[in-house]
Formats: C-alpha cells, sequence, structure tokens
C-alpha cells in the first residue's frame, strides 16, 4: 500500500562529488517496499512542487529504515543535500514495480549499473545472496555486480561485500576501460540474467547484448515525472506491443515500471 | 450545514471535484483519496480513438508551478466506456467526463457515444494548447466555441460544460458564446501556454517546445478571469487554477465558482480534494455560514 508520510533524517554525507547518502527512518514505507523500486521526495520549498522520484539503495525493514544515494542534478536535489539528521521530509512510495528476483533464482546474474543507476542495484544485490531482511528472497547461484563509472567510484566497498564485483570506468582510471559491456568481455564472464539501471545509452546497449548472447534481462528506467503512481502520463516509455492499459505503445514508468523486461520496449 | 451545490441541474454533494488530466479515471488516486467524499470526478480527456500522446520530456518544474504537454493521451472512447466508466460508478460520486478531439466531428462522435452511457455530466475541451493540428484557434474564436456548443448540445443527453483556455484577450467573450451556443456551464480556466528552456542542454525542456503552465503560480489570473466571466454569463462556473487549498477554493467561490477542480495540487498532495472538502467546512463553521450557497459569488 502506497503512502504518503512524514519521515526521519537519520544522517546524509557526501559520497562523492555531487553523489550524497541519505537514511532515513519512515513509519512504514520500509517495511513494505522492495528492491528496485522508488519514493518520491518533497521539497520544503512551496516554490518547487513536484517530488523527486528517488531510487531505493537499501531497505532496511526490521528498522524501518531507507537509504538513498542521488546526485544533486537540479535545486530539488541541492535542498535534499542539506538536510540534516533529524530533519523531517515528506516521502510518498513505495511506487513502481521492483526487479523480479523470482526470474534470478539459481541463475548466474549479472547486476549491471551505470553511474547514479549503481545505487539501485545494492539492496537487489543483498537479496539476491541472502543479506537482506525481505522474506521469502530467492537466492541466486552466482551475482556480479557490473558497474560502470565515468571516473571517481563509490559503493563499491558496499558491493563487494555481498558479491563478486567488475568495474569499468571510462576514463580508465580503475578496472576496465570503457564501459559496462566492455568489462564484461574484458573478464569473460558470463550469465543467464541481467538486472540493470543507468543511462539511456547504456541501457540500450545492454539489452543489444543480452539479446545477441539470448540472456534474460531486465532494465530499470527513468523519465521525468508529475504524479509518480500512473495518473498523469507524464513518464511514458515506448513499449514494443500496444500496452493493455493505454491502448497505445506507451507505458507508464512510474506504475508499469520503472523495471521492464528489456525486449518489452523500445529505447 | 449545507455543502452541496447545484450545478447545471446535477446535485453535488460539495462543490470539489477533480481537473481533467491529473486524476486519471479515480483509480490510482483510489489508493490515497475515498472518492466517495468528491463532489465529482472529472476525468482524463477522451477521444474517439486511442491516442499516443507527445514525445517525453512531456513535463517540466518552472517556480511555483509546472509546463505539462502530455498531448492528450488515451485509450479512445470504446475502451474508456468498457473499463473506466463502470469503474467510477461503483462510487457515490458524479461522474463527469472530458472530451477532447481535433476537429468538430471527433467531438461530435465521442458525444454520440457518451449520450447512452450513465455519466452525470460532459465536459468539453476546446482548449488544450498542446495539440496542434491546424486547429489551435478552436477555443480562441467565438464564433467556433458558438457552433461546435449547438451541435453538441443537440445530440448530448446530459448537462454540457464548455472548458475554456485562458490564452485570449477576452475570456467573456468566449464564455458568452459557449452560452449562446446552449452550454449549461463552463469550467476555467485551463492552463496558460508557457515554455521553458534549459540552458545546459540549449534546448527546449518539453519535446514539444510548449506547455500548458498550471501550479499556484496561475492563481491570481484564474481567479480574475472567473470573476470576470462570473460577471458575464448566467450559467455556472466551475473554478480551477492552482488551487492547493481550502482558501484558494474559497477565492474561486466567492468569485463567482458553483464549483472549484483541485489538478495540479493532487500531484503535491495526493490528499488535496480531502483536505479542501474540510477546509471548507471548518470555513464555514467559523464563519456560520449555514449554505455555502451564500458564498457563491459573494464578492462583487
Amino acid at each position: 500500500m502506497k503512502k504518503k508520510e512524514l519521515c526521519t533524517v537519520e544522517s546524509q554525507e557526501m559520497i562523492s562529488a555531487g553523489i550524497y547518502s541519505l537514511w532515513i527512518k519512515t513509519p512504514s514505507i520500509a517495511g513494505e517496499a522492495v528492491p528496485g523500486q522508488f519514493v518520491s521526495l518533497y521539497c520544503q520549498d512551496g516554490s518547487r512542487l513536484l517530488p523527486r522520484p528517488i531510487s531505493l539503495c537499501e531497505i532496511d525493514r526490521q528498522g524501518q529504515r531507507l537509504h538513498m544515494v542521488y546526485r544533486v542534478a537540479g535545486k530539488g536535489t541541492a535542498e535534499f543535500s542539506g538536510l540534516k539528521a533529524g530533519d523531517s521530509i515528506q516521502v510518498m512510495g513505495p511506487l513502481g514495480n521492483g526487479f523480479p528476483l523470482e526470474k534470478a533464482a539459481g541463475k548466474r546474474v549479472f547486476l549491471m549499473g551505470g553511474g547514479i543507476g549503481i545505487p539501485p542495484m545494492l539492496e537487489t544485490a543483498k537479496s539476491l545472496t541472502g543479506n537482506s531482511d525481505l522474506t521469502g528472497a530467492p537466492e541466486a547461484a552466482k551475482v556480479t555486480a557490473v558497474l560502470g563509472y565515468r571516473d571517481v567510484r563509490f559503493l563499491q566497498e558496499e558491493y563487494e561485500k555481498y558479491c563478486d564485483v567488475c568495474i569499468s570506468t571510462e576514463d580508465g582510471s580503475y578496472g576496465t576501460k570503457g564501459n559496462v559491456i566492455d568489462a564484461i568481455k574484458e573478464n569473460g564472464l558470463e550469465a543467464d540474467v541481467i538486472f540493470a539501471c543507468g543511462p539511456t545509452p547504456m541501457l540500450r546497449g545492454i539489452k543489444a547484448y543480452a539479446e545477441e548472447k539470448g540472456i534474460a534481462c531486465w532494465i530499470s528506467m527513468e523519465e521525468k515525472m508529475a504524479c509518480g503512481i500512473g495518473a498523469c502520463l507524464a513518464c511514458v516509455c515506448q513499449s514494443k506491443e500496444v500496452d493493455s492499459h493505454s491502448h497505445v505503445h506507451n507505458k507508464r514508468v512510474c506504475k508499469d515500471g520503472p523495471v521492464f523486461e528489456a525486449s518489452e520496449v523500445e529505447l | 450545514m449545507k455543502t452541496s451545490v447545484n450545478l447545471a441541474g446535477v446535485e453535488l454533494k460539495n462543490p470539489v471535484m477533480t481537473a481533467s488530466g491529473t486524476f486519471g479515471s479515480g483509480a490510482e488516486y483510489s489508493e490515497f483519496v475515498d472518492l466517495n467524499k468528491l463532489g465529482a470526478v472529472v476525468t482524463k480527456g477522451v477521444a474517439d480513438v486511442a491516442w499516443a500522446g507527445n514525445k517525453t520530456p512531456r513535463i517540466t518544474e518552472v517556480y511555483g508551478g509546472m509546463l505539462n504537454a502530455i498531448g492528450l493521451q488515451n485509450p479512445g472512447i470504446d475502451v474508456f466506456c468498457k473499463r473506466d466508466i463502470p469503474y467510477l460508478q461503483q462510487f457515490d460520486t458524479k461522474i463527469i467526463v472530458n472530451v477532447c478531439g481535433h476537429a468538430p466531428e471527433e467531438y461530435l462522435r465521442v458525444v454520440e457515444r457518451l449520450a447512452e452511457e450513465k455519466i452525470d455530466m460532459m465536459e468539453i475541451n476546446i482548449s488544450c494548447p498542446n495539440v496542434n493540428a491546424g486547429f489551435l484557434a478552436f477555443g480562441q474564436d467565438p464564433k467556433c466555441v458558438e457552433e461546435l456548443t449547438a451541435e453538441i448540445k443537440k445530440i448530448a443527453k446530459q448537462p454540457v460544460i464548455m472548458k475554456l483556455t485562458p490564452n485570449v484577450t477576452d475570456i467573456t467573450e468566449i464564455a458568452r458564446a459557449a452560452e449562446a451556443g446552449g452550454a449549461d456551464a463552463v469550467s476555467l480556466i485551463n492552463t496558460l501556454t508557457g515554455m521553458k528552456i534549459d540552458i545546459n542542454r540549449r534546448t527546449f525542456a518539453l519535446a514539444n517546445k510548449t506547455g500548458g503552465m498550471s501550479g499556484p503560480a496561475v492563481k491570481p489570473v484564474a481567479v480574475r478571469m472567473v470573476y470576470q466571466v462570473a460577471q458575464a454569463v448566467k450559467i455556472p462556473i466551475i473554478g480551477m487554477g492552482g488551487i492547493l487549498s481550502a482558501e484558494d477554493a474559497l477565492e474561486f467561490i466567492l468569485a463567482g465558482a458553483t464549483a472549484v477542480s483541485v489538478g495540479t495540487g493532487n500531484f503535491i498532495n495526493p490528499t488535496t480534494t480531502l483536505d479542501v472538502i474540510q477546509g471548507i467546512e471548518e470555513y464555514m463553521d467559523r464563519y456560520n455560514v449555514d449554505d455555502i450557497n451564500d458564498l457563491i459569488g459573494a464578492v462583487r
């Protein structure tokens, strides 16, 4: 059940240039959230009306806490970056569908993240390796996080606690020089299932790679949103077939997604 | 305390409704809002066939408001009649179906279908700024408005609301034309055409280049227009434009609106409609107002 509730900031720190790690205590949202979902954060400043959709990095259900790692991209996220322990923030969630963890049960899985698409894969990594408190979460046979950075790395050590990690950097300062596909190829890695989140060009490359190799693939998408619950039709993506709800070639990222099977969307 | 109002022969339990396009057909918001409590639900616009809408980005925030250019994406009247109307009929609220089209024949086909459906009213969107099919001036030309209203009135079996655009020199002229064509009510304002430029990407913030502005920043314009139209026509007015609170809604009512719609406010807080209803009751209590009808157009 989605809720809008007043939450309390537990801690916040900048973990890389312009990238912030925020822990909040929620009355009920954390108890219901699953990996791959997101929440809407509301600004205090009344001139900024629309909530900002932020993906969930970690979900502490028992402790009723949520972890978000986000990049300051505009005035709204700049406002969030000033939040301190004890501050209040309005949050709506959990929103969206989440990754279909059951598809990874007993399989070899790539969790691929690019840039600010890296954080949402962390709770997925924890769940698939038996390290979350999500009841009934299936375990994968092998989980490899394939993380693509421009240059400076963040959350690498967190992933290393739970799974194998393979890294690419655009400038070649660490790991494979290039992108996440280059990193897979250079290391000769293989998987049966891919879960991915990142910028559209990366998702396009992963979709093509998965199709070529015949790997089942789910990707988490992003689009500008207003309502966050499927009513306003702002955040649509193109679907391959006519969608059963919209009756046109559009799916709602906020409600039908943000996670889609790669083969069902056009990028 | 009497909070019910009579809108062109339709009795609303309270004057608060949703603004078209911001509330879907109610299903998504029903997780937050008991639809039985609303005066009416005004649906997302529906056309004779499914429309895919515009490319993304379809929305962007501006200071105190937002711009949208959804492009009236809708599943078409067949799906709407099968799925959305039966859904809304489960609730004790009035159903107002918003109708859109590119040309008079398209509107008339939808109105003809709706005439046979169990809905309470229809609202005709002659003012969407985001659909350009050579009829951009449609809701901006009094003669066109009067003619279309008259054509619709010939086949509609429910009261007809004409939704007016604020993107005109004199909105009272358009309101009078709707009244002359036989409209049972008018609703205003639709969004104000605007533009935002992304200086970092050096392009338009919206794929459609322009979009309709809504939100609290447009409210003073909307209140002024409702007041002007209230002085110009005898048919009832549904007022909207940036309503976030009961105080905002009361401005519209005092300016002459019989009912009010919450639009962008739903995005900011999904329970805005309920908060407005409760706040109006508290206001009436505080000022010993027995009948909300005593407030309609009370400021002259």
